[in-house]
């Protein structure tokens, strides 16, 4: 294709006008607020229902509320999440839950931050925080276990407790929970 | 073996009586009669007809093999017969169609016999009604703990819940709770709260284990399954309940929380655990055996398979399995592990492998006829079996296999512990009775005329064939996948597959030819010993046969006169019987 050059007209060829335009704009930038952050001395406000890193997270009675269900590990696109399961003897400290995982990784260079291990979870234990920027020196580093993952979520404050709630139903008709 | 001889088909089935039924429309031609669990034959059912017009009616207590009990009651459908008039004669429509009753109420199809003319109803509103009030009961105490329930993924309630369920619980009184975590046997978790009382384990643990262990006690919404007091539910068929809850309520112990059933893969299988040869399903991921479940097979197996059989897999798996190929000339290499853990084949492998096959058809192409002798094992496949004769036939081998006894029972355990030995009778490599050579082979050993021996798969020290004696050897060729007395002698070592880990074919005690396929990847170097049985025959023999196991098989019914007439792709999922 080819494109036509036009001529400039002699307004256009003085030069001075297009100076003077330009400088208009700087100066107006100069006298306003300013946008540049002086990252990473300076953090920029996450927005609401930013899809960061996942972590997982404890309930208040301090469980790990996952109960390896394995649907992320499943449903995750990339596998980027890999999961032990506890095998027959389940977890011994989860109570009625009977089930938590042995060991839960997310290799954080393979995560797309998509969002659907959160969805598909069934007990609300893993969800997309706020952390974008993941740093490590090796691969290796970036494969996150159990522990660090749950210390990095922290508590979730639920507010259906639905295992504590069958604990105590069972425990009001003489069962033990 | 009372159960699988009455599903046996007949040689001469009389002429079958047929009845045509109208499913949703559709008109289908069933028999008259049917055979049940035990193999008399009763009056066809709705569900029978609606099968046989593939039109699937949701279930849970009603199972094919099992007595029915129609308690679930959610195969209700609706129906239609004949109108008779005052007359007790057929009444008809203008257009000379037969008139057709409804009948007032529906019935379940599990137990209701069809009639002539009879038309089911299976799609309708108020059937459809029905298996959503049925589920919205059977859902009303059930705990609803699917993310912790080894049978999510394959479980009834879950799929019908999909179809017929509703998103919210109208129920909002507190739940009845029950037992949960009851330990009901060596093998078995129960979960009260998840049981739907359809009875069938019981049933089953009665009419086919014959241990009436199981039982319902308390009434109303407090029914609950339990053994009987003071017993434990320990018989050798036990899993096999767990197989046909439709729930998550009896688990198996050795599967609890080990895997969820979406990830696994299925391969259908043979079990080797005995001479039975009961068709399975193996379930693995990621090159690991997670469980094994029996595949009907109405001739072999029905739908069940013996506990010691189902859980003897975990030997596959073992870290000190065989997996470096071992010759006189080389050191001991040095072992490379994958990140699983597993062994890795090295780069060169396939040219070690060559080399190795090379030299030993060379040193066999030399012995000189009555020096060597072949000790197979009736745990081989019929082709490996048939390429080892062929080997012993050229260099004039004296060859047998050893037997392997245990103790059978009345269901489904046979005695002969060998998956193969009617395979290694037929093809004519096992001493007849099998095992009577070895002792000849004992005695040639000492006198000096047998220099070279070849063992597949056995360990010839526990019989009769001692440590000693393979010391006097020229020449000891070993192949086998874990260690043991005799391979720790070898002079050369060939790694080979577990079954799970190559196809093949075994023929059972009965003479059933059934192939099994491949599920998990071998460990390190090892190789299918049909392979390098192959490979080493057309070393020796210089015949080139069948590249894969499919030409093997069909170059072996051609020379074999027992499996005459079989090819691999005709042999199917069920098998075939050999010529005996």
């Amino acid at each position: 294709m080819i494109v036509k050059r036009n001529k400039l007209n002699l307004w256009e060829r003085l030069y001075l006008p297009a100076i003077i335009g330009g400088f208009k704009v700087t100066v107006r930038h100069f006298f306003k607020k300013k946008v540049t952050m002086q990252y990473p001395e300076e953090k920029w406000v996450v927005p609401e229902g930013y899809r960061g890193a996942p972590y997982l997270v404890k309930d208040q009675e301090g469980r790990t509320k996952c109960v390896s269900c394995q649907l992320c590990e499943f449903v995750c696109p990339p596998k980027a999440i890999r999961i032990i399961p506890p095998g027959p003897s389940g977890a011994p400290d989860a109570g009625n839950v009977e089930k938590a995982p042995h060991e839960f990784e997310i290799n954080m260079l393979r995560c797309i931050f998509c969002g659907f291990c959160q969805e598909v979870c069934p007990e609300e234990a893993i969800f997309l925080m706020k952390d974008y920027s993941l740093t490590g020196t090796r691969r290796e580093e970036l494969i996150y276990d159990k522990e660090k993952l749950l210390a990095l979520g922290g508590v979730h404050q639920d507010r259906i407790r639905k295992w504590k709630k069958k604990a105590d139903e069972a425990q009001a008709q003489g069962l033990a929970p | 073996m009372p159960m699988l001889q009455k599903t046996e088909p007949k040689a001469a089935p009389p002429p079958v009586e047929k009845i045509k039924v109208k499913v949703n429309g559709c008109e289908v031609e069933v028999p008259k009669l049917t055979p049940d669990w035990q193999g008399k034959l009763v009056p066809t059912t709705m569900i029978q007809a609606c099968a046989a017009a593939k039109v699937d009616v949701p279930h849970y207590c009603y199972h094919p093999k099992l007595p029915v009990a129609g308690n679930c009651r959610m195969c209700l459908v609706e129906y239609g017969t004949q109108a008779l008039g005052p007359d007790r004669k057929p009444v008809f429509n203008p257009d000379g169609t037969p008139k057709i009753a409804k009948a007032p109420r529906p019935a379940i199809a599990c137990a209701t016999p069809i009639a002539p003319g009879m038309e089911i109803y299976t799609d309708t509103p108020a059937v459809k009604q029905m298996r959503q009030g049925v589920l919205e009961f059977l859902l009303i105490n059930h705990p609803l703990d699917c993310p912790i329930c080894d049978q999510a993924g394959e479980c009834k309630l879950q799929e019908y819940s999909v179809d017929y369920g509703q998103s919210a619980s109208r129920f909002v009184e507190p739940k009845v709770h029950k037992p949960k975590r009851v330990d009901l046997g060596p093998r078995i978790v129960l979960d009260d709260e998840r049981c739907i009382l359809c009875t069938r384990c019981i049933r089953f643990t009665r009419e086919i284990a014959n241990d009436d262990a199981l039982g319902i006690v308390n009434r109303g919404s407090y029914n609950t399954l339990t053994a009987y007091p003071g017993k434990t539910f320990d018989n050798n068929y036990t899993l096999n309940t767990v197989d046909i809850c439709p729930v998550g309520a009896l688990t198996s112990k050795d599967f609890r929380f080990q895997m969820r059933v979406w990830f696994l893969k299925e391969t259908k299988s043979i079990c080797a655990s005995c001479a039975t040869g009961c068709n399975i399903i193996i379930s693995s991921r990621e090159e690991k055996i997670y469980r094994y479940e029996p595949r009907e097979n109405p001739g072999v197996n029905s739908c069940w398979m013996c506990d010691y059989g189902r859980l003897n897999y975990k030997w596959i798996a073992r870290e000190d399995r065989l997996a470096q190929l071992r010759s006189p000339k080389d050191q001991v290499g040095v072992r490379q592990t994958g990140p699983d853990g597993r062994e890795r084949p090295p780069a060169n492998s396939q040219a070690k492998w060559g080399a190795v096959l090379k030299e030993i058809s060379g040193i066999l192409e030399r012995a000189e006829s009555g020096s060597v002798a072949i000790i197979a094992s009736a745990r081989q496949t019929n082709e490996e079996l048939y390429l080892l004769h062929k080997v012993a036939q050229r260099v004039g081998a004296i060859t047998d296999s050893a037997p392997r006894l245990g103790e059978g029972d009345s269901l489904l355990l046979n005695a002969d512990r060998n998956p193969n030995s009617a395979g290694a009778r037929l093809i004519g490599i096992a001493g007849e009775p099998m095992g009577s050579n070895l002792a000849r082979i004992a005695a040639r050993i000492r006198d000096g005329r047998i220099k070279t021996v070849v063992v597949f798969g056995e360990d010839v020290t526990r019989h009769g064939i001692g440590a000693d004696l393979l010391g006097r050897l020229d020449l000891l060729i070993v192949s086998d996948i874990l260690p043991n007395e005799t391979t720790r002698l070898a002079h050369y070592l060939l790694p080979g597959c577990a079954y799970p880990e190559k196809r093949g074919t075994f023929t059972n005690a009965k003479g059933q030819v059934q192939k099994f396929m491949k599920a998990v990847e071998p460990p390190g170097e090892a190789r299918p010993e049909w392979e390098l049985l192959h490979e080493l025959l057309f070393d020796v023999a210089g015949q080139d046969g069948a590249r894969s196991i499919e030409g093997l098989f069909n170059q072996m019914t051609a020379e074999v006169p027992a499996f005459k007439g079989m090819t691999w792709a005709a042999l199917g999922d069920l098998g075939a019987r050999a010529n005996t």
